[in-house]
């Protein structure tokens, strides 16, 4: 008893501040209040939230776009993993701390960064210009939200893989070789089923952020195209209907907790994928 | 594919990464109010605008004084909790670490509004206090996260052997447990201060105090203001010579 005693005021924190806040979450989810300000059960919020179609195009765009930029880290982040982890480059800590600086750069301004070269009158399009094309609007689309996801979170598909990559058994690469498989057969059959765990924690860490972010839809599409996180951040903030939001924010909730469940499932023995 | 072809598409990427950072950094010395392509010159004007500019350097002084305090706060709480769940029964364990692990794997969003309305029942203003105590809650966690292995590792015979040779409980915890633990408490408080630094969603939304990532935000979405451009270069600027500070120390550190 004793023993435990230390942990007891982050105990009283964690009731105070996590358990008490999520319950508040789910008493506004499910309540609605009435014409005489009266708060009552209800499962109404639901109900609206599966009926609405501009709500459930919104939970659909952000699954897609998310799960789209989520494919598109995955095809060029593998590659630039796979080369760093072999010995291509003799400077590979040097290239590998490159690729985390970035993350450590605050998430608004890596994406501010683009517009100046995505503008009608920025960089690419004076390139472009140059050759006499253009000028094209690169911006306030969705093609520009997925491509500020994939900008912002190939790193989180890169290190995971690379760090499995590079903690991988090479004998078994070597004894493939040996037995005279061919380097395709080598890569398919022995380098890539033993980077699954990686590739998992990869494909769960860039799609969770991408999936609830609001504020890189905000910057690139100039509040035009709203995924999951702006329709959450109008009801708190502009439209004022908190149990709206807070019903939409279970919703959310629930559909991260099935995709993290999901990749636990496939993710065993590679804790978080050693980021740091 | 030929080894050429393989560094040329790993330097792609590379070029990728860094382009946008780069051009931001070059344009933050272009004298020109608009957003566009064209070099009018070079200036310091909008660093010197940076300077002047007391709404910008009140939130920078609002992101430091939360990094540093609820860090601090969350480092102790957070290793005094991490000592005494690694002694709970491993039922209990599992209940408290289902609990911790909540913020880290819950959206950001999620958080965020679930603080808001807990402040807003309690009558917390939505202000510097609230924004301290979220940055303590998400902090916590990971100072757990950091601490727990290395509470793991330890040898048990070496704390028993010291209360043996008569040391009181509380010195063998100074003198054996918090000496092996220390690497684990001072990543789990580096890994507070960069978090509450880089946060933007949960701040947002718990406090109507502007620190540098709400200021940020607030000035992304209005009209064009290059000294944002050279607000982002200074940052990147001593982002990258601290780690790259850091990370030739550690080099170092292995090969000695």
């Amino acid at each position: 008893m004793r023993k435990t005693l230390s942990a007891y005021p982050y105990l009283v924190w964690a009731v105070l501040f996590i358990v008490v806040p999520l319950l508040l979450v789910a008493y506004y989810g499910f309540t609605v209040e009435q014409a005489d300000g009266t708060v009552a059960f209800s499962l109404e919020n639901f109900r609206d939230f599966f009926t609405s179609e501009i709500y459930l195009q919104a939970l659909w765009r952000s699954i897609w776009m998310a799960a789209v930029a989520t494919a598109i880290c995955l095809l060029l982040g593998y590659p630039v993993a796979y080369y760093l982890s072999g010995n291509l480059f003799k400077n590979k800590g040097l290239l590998v701390l490159l690729l985390v600086i970035p993350m450590w750069m605050n998430l608004l301004l890596r994406t501010y960064a683009w517009l100046i070269l995505l503008d009608t009158k920025g960089i690419f399009n004076a390139l472009l210009g140059f050759i006499g094309l253009g000028p094209f609007e690169f911006l306030y689309g969705t093609h520009s939200i997925i491509f500020g996801m994939v900008y912002n979170f190939l790193p989180f598909m890169i290190l995971p893989i690379h760090s499995v990559l590079v903690k991988m058994d090479h004998s078994l690469v070597e004894a493939a070789q040996d037995l005279g498989a061919p380097p395709t057969r080598v890569f398919f059959k022995v380098t890539f089923p033993l980077s699954l765990p990686g590739v998992f924690s990869g494909i769960s860490m860039v799609f969770m952020p991408a999936v609830t972010t609001f504020a890189i839809s905000d910057i690139l599409s100039g509040r035009k195209i709203q995924l999951m996180g702006n329709v959450i951040e109008n009801q708190f903030l502009r439209a004022d209907n908190w149990n709206y939001g807070s019903t939409m924010s279970l919703i959310l909730m629930v559909l991260i907790l099935i995709t993290m469940f999901i990749s636990s499932k496939y993710d065993k023995g590679n804790e978080g994928g050693g980021l740091l | 594919m030929s080894k050429t072809l393989k560094k040329l598409y790993v330097s792609l990427i590379f070029l990728f990464m860094y382009a946008p950072i780069v051009v931001l950094a070059i344009y933050s010395f272009n004298d020109s109010k608009f957003r566009t392509a064209q070099w009018k010159g070079f200036t310091f004007k909008w660093y010197e605008r940076l300077f002047e500019n007391d709404q910008m350097l009140g939130a920078l002084q609002t992101t430091l004084y939360i990094a540093f305090v609820s860090a601090v706060i969350a480092t102790i709480i957070g290793t005094l909790a991490a000592i005494g769940i690694h002694n709970m029964s491993k039922r209990t364990k599992g209940v408290v670490m289902a609990v911790t692990n909540l913020p880290v794997l819950n959206p950001d969003i999620v958080t965020g509004i679930a603080l808001m309305l807990l402040y807003v029942f309690v009558g917390i203003p939505l202000g510097r206090t609230s924004l301290l105590l979220s940055h303590i809650t998400f902090n916590i966690p990971y100072v757990i996260i950091s601490v727990l292995p290395k509470l793991g590792q330890l040898n048990k015979n070496m704390y028993e052997a010291a209360l043996d040779l008569g040391a009181s409980p509380a010195y063998a915890y100074r003198k054996i447990i918090l000496p092996e633990i220390l690497p684990g408490i001072i990543t789990g408080f580096l890994f507070a201060v960069t978090l509450s630094i880089d946060d933007f969603v949960i701040s947002f939304f718990t406090s109507r105090t502007e620190n540098l990532s709400i200021y940020i935000y607030n000035a992304v979405s209005k009209k064009y203001d290059p000294s944002i451009n050279a607000l982002s270069t200074l940052m990147f600027a001593v982002i990258f010579i601290l780690l790259v500070i850091v990370n030739k120390r550690s080099v170092k550190h292995e090969e000695n």
